[in-house]
C-alpha cells in the first residue's frame, strides 16, 4: 500500500504525459495537436511540482513557527515555463493561421499533393 | 462546538446541496436554457453559501476583507456570464424546448 | 486528506484528458483543455506551489484558451476522420508508458523530505534567502535574485515569442466602419466590464507589487492586466481597444520591458558588481536586493503584459479579417 502512496503521483502524470503524446501524433487537426502538446507539457510540470512536494511542508512563504517548507526551487523553474510555453503556443498556434491561410486547411490528411498548387 | 461553527457547518452543508443539485441539474435537464439555469444556481447561490460559510470561520483578520471581495466579485459576474451565454444562443437562433415541441408533434405526426 | 484531494483531482485530470482524445468537437476539445488547466492549478496548490498555481490559472486556463479559441475562429470548430489506423501511435504510446513507467519506480518516493531534490541548494534557499534578501516569499527571492539570470532569459523568451507572433500575422489597423465588430448589443455586458475592468486591472497591480511578500509577481501581473484589455477588446471590439492602447505602443512596451531589466544588470556591474548583482544598488545590500527586485519584477510585467494583449491584439485582426472575407 505505502508502495503505491510513494508511487501513485508520478504514474499519473506519466498517463496524462502519454494522453497528450496520443493526441499529438494521432490527431489530425493541428489545433488538437497542440492541445496536445500542451496537456503534455502541463504534465511534465506536475511532475517537477511534484518532485518539489515535501509531506508535511507548506508554501515557501516564511510564516512564523514554521520550519518545514516545500522545495521552492521546481516552483521558480515551472513559473517561468507556463509563461513561456504560452507564448511558444502562441507561435504554434500563428503558424497554424498561416497554414490555413496558404494550404486553405488545417486536417493533417488533406495537405497531400497541395505543395505543387502553392 | 461553537455556535459560528454550527451555522457555518450548516451553511456549507447547504451550499454543497446546491452545488450538486445544479450539477445533477446539468445533466438531466432537456435543452440548454434549462440547464443553464441549473448551472447558474451553482454559480450564484451555492458560491455564495460557501463563502459565507467560510467567512464564518475566519477570525475576521484581511482573510475576511478578501473573502467579502471574492463574494462580490462573484455575484456580479456569474450572473452576467450565464446571461451573456442565454443571450448568445438566443441569438445563434437556440430555440427553447416550448417552442420546439409544437413542431416536433407535426413532424412525427402523433 | 491532501493526498485524498490529491487522488479525487488527479482522477479527474485523468478523465479530462481521455475525453479530449476522442471528442471531434474542437470547441468542446479546447473548453475541456480549459478545465483542465484549472484543475492542474488546484494540484499545484496542493502540492505547495500557490505561485504555480496561480500563474497556471491566469495564464493556461485564461490566455491559452483565448488564443485557442480565436484560432478556432479562423481554422473551423470540427476535426475530420484521420484515414490513419490508429493503432501505431497506440503502440507507441504504450511502450513509451511503460518504459516510463518502470522509470519512475527508482525515483525517489514522492514527499519524502530526504529526497536527493531537497538536499542541495534548497536548504539554503530556504534558510539564507529571508536574511540574504530580506523577503517571505522565497520563490520571488529565487526567481527574481538568485536566478535572476535566468528570469531575463525567460523575458527575453517571451519578448521573442512576440516578434515571432507578429512576423507571421502582423496586426492591421481596421479602416472599415461597416465592420460589426464587439458585442454591441449586450448592454448587460457592457455595464459589468466597465465596473470590472479598473478592478481587475488594480488587483493586477496588487499582484505586481505584493508579490514580495505573497504569492504573485510579474508574470502573473502581466497576464492579468492583460486579460482586463482582452475582456475590453472583446466586448467592445479591437477598434476600440487600439485606441486605448495600441499595438504599435505595445512594441514599445514589450522593448522597454527587457530593456528595464537588463539596464538593472548592468548598471549593477557599472557600480561594481557582477551582471544583476542587487547588492551593489543600495549601501545596505538587503535593501539593494529590494530595489532589485522590484525594478526587475516590474519590467517582467511590463513585458509579459505587452506581449500577451499583442500577441492577442494579432489573432484577434486575423479573425476579423476571416469574418469579413
Amino acid at each position: 500500500m505505502s508502495f503505491i502512496l510513494d508511487y501513485y503521483n508520478y504514474w499519473v502524470v506519466v498517463f496524462l504525459m502519454m494522453a497528450g503524446f496520443y493526441i499529438v501524433i494521432s490527431a489530425n487537426n493541428l489545433v488538437k495537436k497542440i492541445v496536445g502538446l500542451n496537456i503534455f507539457q502541463t504534465s511534465v510540470f506536475m511532475l517537477y511540482i511534484s518532485m518539489g512536494k515535501v509531506s508535511g511542508g507548506t508554501a515557501p512563504i516564511v510564516v512564523e513557527g514554521v520550519t518545514q517548507y516545500s522545495n521552492p526551487l521546481p516552483h521558480v523553474l515551472i513559473l517561468t515555463a507556463i509563461v513561456v510555453g504560452v507564448a511558444t503556443t502562441a507561435v504554434g498556434l500563428a503558424l497554424i493561421v498561416r497554414i490555413k491561410r496558404a494550404y486553405g486547411t488545417v486536417e493533417e490528411n488533406e495537405f497531400d499533393n497541395k505543395d505543387d498548387v502553392i | 462546538m461553537d455556535f459560528l461553527d454550527i451555522v457555518s457547518s450548516i451553511l456549507l452543508l447547504a451550499g454543497v446541496f446546491f452545488g450538486f443539485s445544479g450539477a445533477v441539474g446539468l445533466f438531466r435537464f432537456p435543452d440548454f436554457f434549462t440547464r443553464i439555469h441549473a448551472a447558474s444556481v451553482t454559480d450564484s447561490i451555492a458560491a455564495i453559501l460557501i463563502i459565507g460559510a467560510l467567512l464564518l470561520q475566519t477570525s475576521f483578520d484581511l482573510n475576511t476583507a478578501k473573502l467579502v471581495f471574492i463574494l462580490l466579485f462573484l455575484m456580479v459576474t456569474s450572473p452576467t456570464a450565464s446571461h451573456a451565454l442565454a443571450k448568445s444562443a438566443r441569438h445563434g437562433g437556440l430555440l427553447t424546448l416550448a417552442e420546439t415541441r409544437p413542431q416536433d408533434k407535426q413532424g412525427s405526426a402523433k | 486528506m491532501a493526498e485524498f484531494i490529491d487522488l479525487v483531482l488527479l482522477a479527474m485530470l485523468a478523465l479530462t484528458a481521455l475525453r479530449i482524445i476522442f471528442l471531434k468537437d474542437l470547441f468542446a476539445v479546447v473548453m475541456l483543455f480549459g478545465i483542465y488547466s484549472f484543475l492542474s492549478a488546484l494540484i499545484f496548490l496542493n502540492l505547495d506551489a500557490v505561485d504555480v498555481a496561480f500563474t497556471e490559472a491566469s495564464v493556461g486556463a485564461g490566455i491559452s484558451t483565448v488564443l485557442m479559441l480565436v484560432t478556432l475562429a479562423i481554422t473551423g470548430r470540427k476535426e475530420k476522420q484521420s484515414t490513419h489506423s490508429s493503432l501505431l501511435p497506440l503502440f507507441v504510446v504504450l511502450v513509451t508508458g511503460a518504459a516510463l513507467i518502470y522509470g519512475t519506480l527508482d525515483m525517489p518516493p514522492f514527499g519524502h523530505p530526504d529526497n536527493p531534490v531537497h538536499q542541495h541548494v534548497a536548504p539554503r534557499y530556504i534558510e539564507e534567502s529571508p536574511k540574504e534578501v530580506g523577503l517571505p516569499n522565497m520563490v520571488t527571492s529565487v526567481l527574481a535574485s538568485y536566478r535572476g539570470f535566468d528570469t531575463l532569459g525567460e523575458t527575453v523568451v517571451v519578448f521573442s515569442a512576440v516578434i515571432g507572433v507578429l512576423s507571421l500575422l502582423g496586426v492591421r489597423r481596421k479602416k472599415k466602419k461597416d465592420l460589426e465588430s464587439g458585442l454591441e448589443s449586450h448592454r448587460v455586458l457592457h455595464v459589468v466590464a466597465k465596473i470590472i475592468i479598473p478592478l481587475v486591472i488594480l488587483f493586477a497591480l496588487y499582484v505586481q507589487f505584493h508579490g514580495d511578500f505573497g504569492p504573485g509577481g510579474g508574470f502573473q501581473a502581466g497576464v492579468i492586466a492583460a486579460a482586463a484589455f482582452i475582456l475590453y477588446a472583446l466586448i467592445l471590439g479591437l477598434p476600440k481597444a487600439f485606441a486605448v492602447v495600441g499595438p504599435r505602443f505595445l512594441q514599445w512596451m514589450a522593448a522597454a520591458g527587457v530593456l528595464l531589466y537588463a539596464s538593472v544588470g548592468l548598471y549593477s556591474m557599472y557600480m561594481g558588481g557582477h551582471f544583476l548583482d542587487y547588492n551593489q544598488l543600495a549601501t545596505d545590500p538587503v535593501a539593494g536586493q529590494h530595489y532589485g527586485i522590484i525594478i526587475i519584477e516590474l519590467g517582467v510585467g511590463v513585458t509579459v503584459f505587452a506581449v500577451m494583449l499583442n500577441i492577442f491584439y494579432a489573432f484577434g485582426s486575423q479573425a476579423e479579417r476571416s469574418n469579413v472575407q
